[in-house]
């Protein structure tokens, strides 16, 4: 363990390399650069809003852009970040292959860079804030459990997805399905009462991600959750993390024979 | 080996690696499920041992060249020792720094300038950041950028590119240097400097690994040698002795060469004698013609000729030969027809 911490800070330049090399090259070459991470969501937003907020009847509804902004930037974070690091140690062979390096600065790199440009992305939760005419709290506080429990979460997710990856190719097509199964579960668009009404509303309590979201609502709105739903995704997302490493260090030795 | 007890700088004991021919099959969730069900397990039968129980220990001021034909392991033993690979079986200790030249350029990415790449791979080869900012103005001079230092790598030729990963992976002064055929680096000029350069840093108490098939270059560069055959190691020791080993090796293996080269020429010419005798005996027994026993054995038409002084051949051998037989016991009859 103390020369896998040893190995960490010995590579703690290439991981900085690694994270910065992922936001330069992301916006190169694009007239609005960064910009893009804070136009990106406020226009997808915006079209959520209208479209859900129809079908909902939730148009007069001020929060409801609150609402949508926070479980679709929290969500696509989870999403972009998993899915980018299930494939970077094969985007990455031709570096294993050469030289050797602690693999596990691949994924991690994708998720921190990933990470930055979402909390960047938080910004854009100002202005929507201005027109919801929603002024913040003191519980704006939970805020920050969901964001540190979503990066523990899709850390060793991510980890899981990287090994599996390499094994079997049809891992990052899988996992393309599971997500979108994961976003229909987490009430990003649509208003929860209408799960509840249904009896349904235990795969929401179940849904770690769907834990995360609602917090980050209720720091932004203003309003409590339950205990549960701040444990249960820490309970989850320590667990993924553990269960990442452990397959990830046990596994790594075998990837150069499989790239 | 003895006369050096210095400090070891890179062991390795009882070396070996295996790997699995079959691994291809098992790349989707598909074949995993396939296999599940069937009895016999294919992945046995493919099972290919690259390394075989290698142990050695270097000193610093080594310089080792590894030889061996084709197939014998050296590029495998170069990634274990730089832990690229993990031995199957057996452990590989360095102690020092240590810069692998191995396939150089390949790691670089594309839509990066030469400027970052040369920060991503220095921190790739784990080198600090201020190692590089301090290195830098040597790296870019040397491989010879100038104006090309803040161009995307994509747009440069192959030449510039093996030159900047020449550049940056021998900027610092390791305790182990590995390399793998990387003097044949860009053009005649460069090669020179590069082949300077690499000298420049046996001076110290540098340890390095050498693979080439060039016999002159291992003498050259390195004072020890070892040689690798079908991944067992066959000789350890100094150059000029091990050299001696292999020039025999190779002298052995072309004499085979030589051998096997011979038989098949004779075994050609044994074929086509024996066309000669069926093409003489279609003509004698079945009164053919020539061009008839032509169509018959598909004879081409540039060979015709030569075909055709081979049956004149055959015919006065058996002219003669059933003289002598007549001579020798004529009254016994012997069928002069079939026999030769």
């Amino acid at each position: 363990m103390n020369q896998n911490l040893k190995d960490f800070w010995r590579y703690r330049f290439l991981l900085k390399e690694l994270v910065l090399k992922g936001i330069r090259l992301k916006y190169r070459k694009s007239y609005l650069g960064v910009i893009w991470s804070l136009i990106e969501p406020l226009m997808t937003t915006a079209v959520l809003v209208v479209v859900f907020g129809t079908l909902f009847n939730r148009s007069s509804d001020p929060q409801f852009p609150v609402y949508i902004m926070c479980g679709r930037l929290l969500f696509s974070f989870f999403s972009n970040g998993t899915k980018g690091a299930c494939k970077e140690v094969r985007r990455n062979s031709s570096m294993i292959k050469k030289v050797y390096l602690p693999k596990y600065l691949y994924p991690l790199s994708n998720i921190i860079f990933n990470y930055i440009i979402f909390l960047i992305s938080l910004i854009v939760l100002i202005p929507v804030m201005i027109y919801a005419g929603q002024a913040p709290t003191l519980l704006i506080w939970q805020v920050l459990p969901a964001l540190i429990e979503l990066f523990i979460l899709v850390v060793g997710v991510g980890l899981i997805l990287s090994v599996l990856d390499v094994f079997f190719r049809d891992a990052e097509y899988l996992w393309n399905v599971i997500t979108m199964i994961i976003m229909y579960m987490s009430a990003i668009f649509y208003p929860v009462d209408r799960l509840e009404k249904s009896g349904f509303d235990w795969i929401l309590m179940y849904n770690p991600l769907y834990c995360i979201i609602h917090q980050m609502r209720g720091g932004m709105l203003g309003y409590y959750v339950t205990a549960w739903e701040y444990i249960y995704p820490l309970v989850v997302a320590v667990i993924m993390l553990v269960f990442g490493v452990v397959l990830f260090k046990k596994k790594q030795d075998d990837f150069i024979l499989y790239l | 080996m003895a006369k050096n007890k210095k400090r070891v700088t890179l062991e390795a004991s009882h070396v070996s690696m295996k790997f699995n021919l079959n691994q291809e099959k098992h790349d989707s969730i598909k074949e995993v499920f396939i296999n599940l069900f069937r009895h016999t397990d294919k992945r046995k039968e493919g099972e290919f041992w690259a390394l075989k129980d290698i142990s050695f220990k270097l000193h610093p001021g080594d310089r080792v060249g590894i030889l061996g034909l084709n197939g014998a392991g050296k590029s495998t033993l170069l990634k274990a020792l730089a832990g690229v690979y993990k031995p199957t079986e057996g452990v590989v200790t360095r102690k020092g720094k240590i810069a692998p030249l191995l396939e150089l350029g390949a790691g670089f990415d594309k839509e990066y300038t030469a400027r970052e790449n040369i920060y991503l791979y220095g921190a790739v080869l784990g080198y600090k950041k201020e190692f590089i900012d301090q290195k830098f103005d040597d790296i870019v001079e040397f491989a010879e950028l100038g104006q090309f230092v803040d161009v995307p790598v994509k747009n440069y030729s192959s030449g510039m590119r093996s030159r900047l990963g020449f550049s940056i992976c021998t900027a610092v002064d390791p305790d182990i240097l590995i390399l793998d055929e990387v003097l044949s680096v860009g053009d005649a000029k460069f090669r020179k400097k590069s082949e300077a350069r690499i000298k420049e840093m046996f001076e110290g108490d540098v340890t390095v690994l050498f693979v080439s098939h060039s016999l002159e270059q291992v003498k050259r560069i390195c004072n020890k040698a070892m040689i690798l055959d079908h991944g067992e190691l066959k000789a350890f020791g100094d150059i000029e002795d091990v050299a001696a080993i292999y020039q025999e090796l190779i002298a052995g293996d072309e004499e085979v060469l030589k051998k096997k080269a011979k038989n098949m020429r004779k075994t050609r010419k044994v074929r086509r004698k024996v066309r000669h005798r069926d093409a003489y005996l279609l003509m004698k027994n079945h009164n053919l013609s020539l061009d008839e026993i032509f169509d018959v054995m598909e004879v081409p038409e540039a060979q015709r000729e030569k075909f055709e002084e081979g049956i004149k051949r055959v015919e006065e051998n058996q002219k003669k030969k059933a003289q002598m037989s007549v001579k020798v016991d004529g009254e016994n009859g012997i069928d002069n027809n079939t026999g030769i």
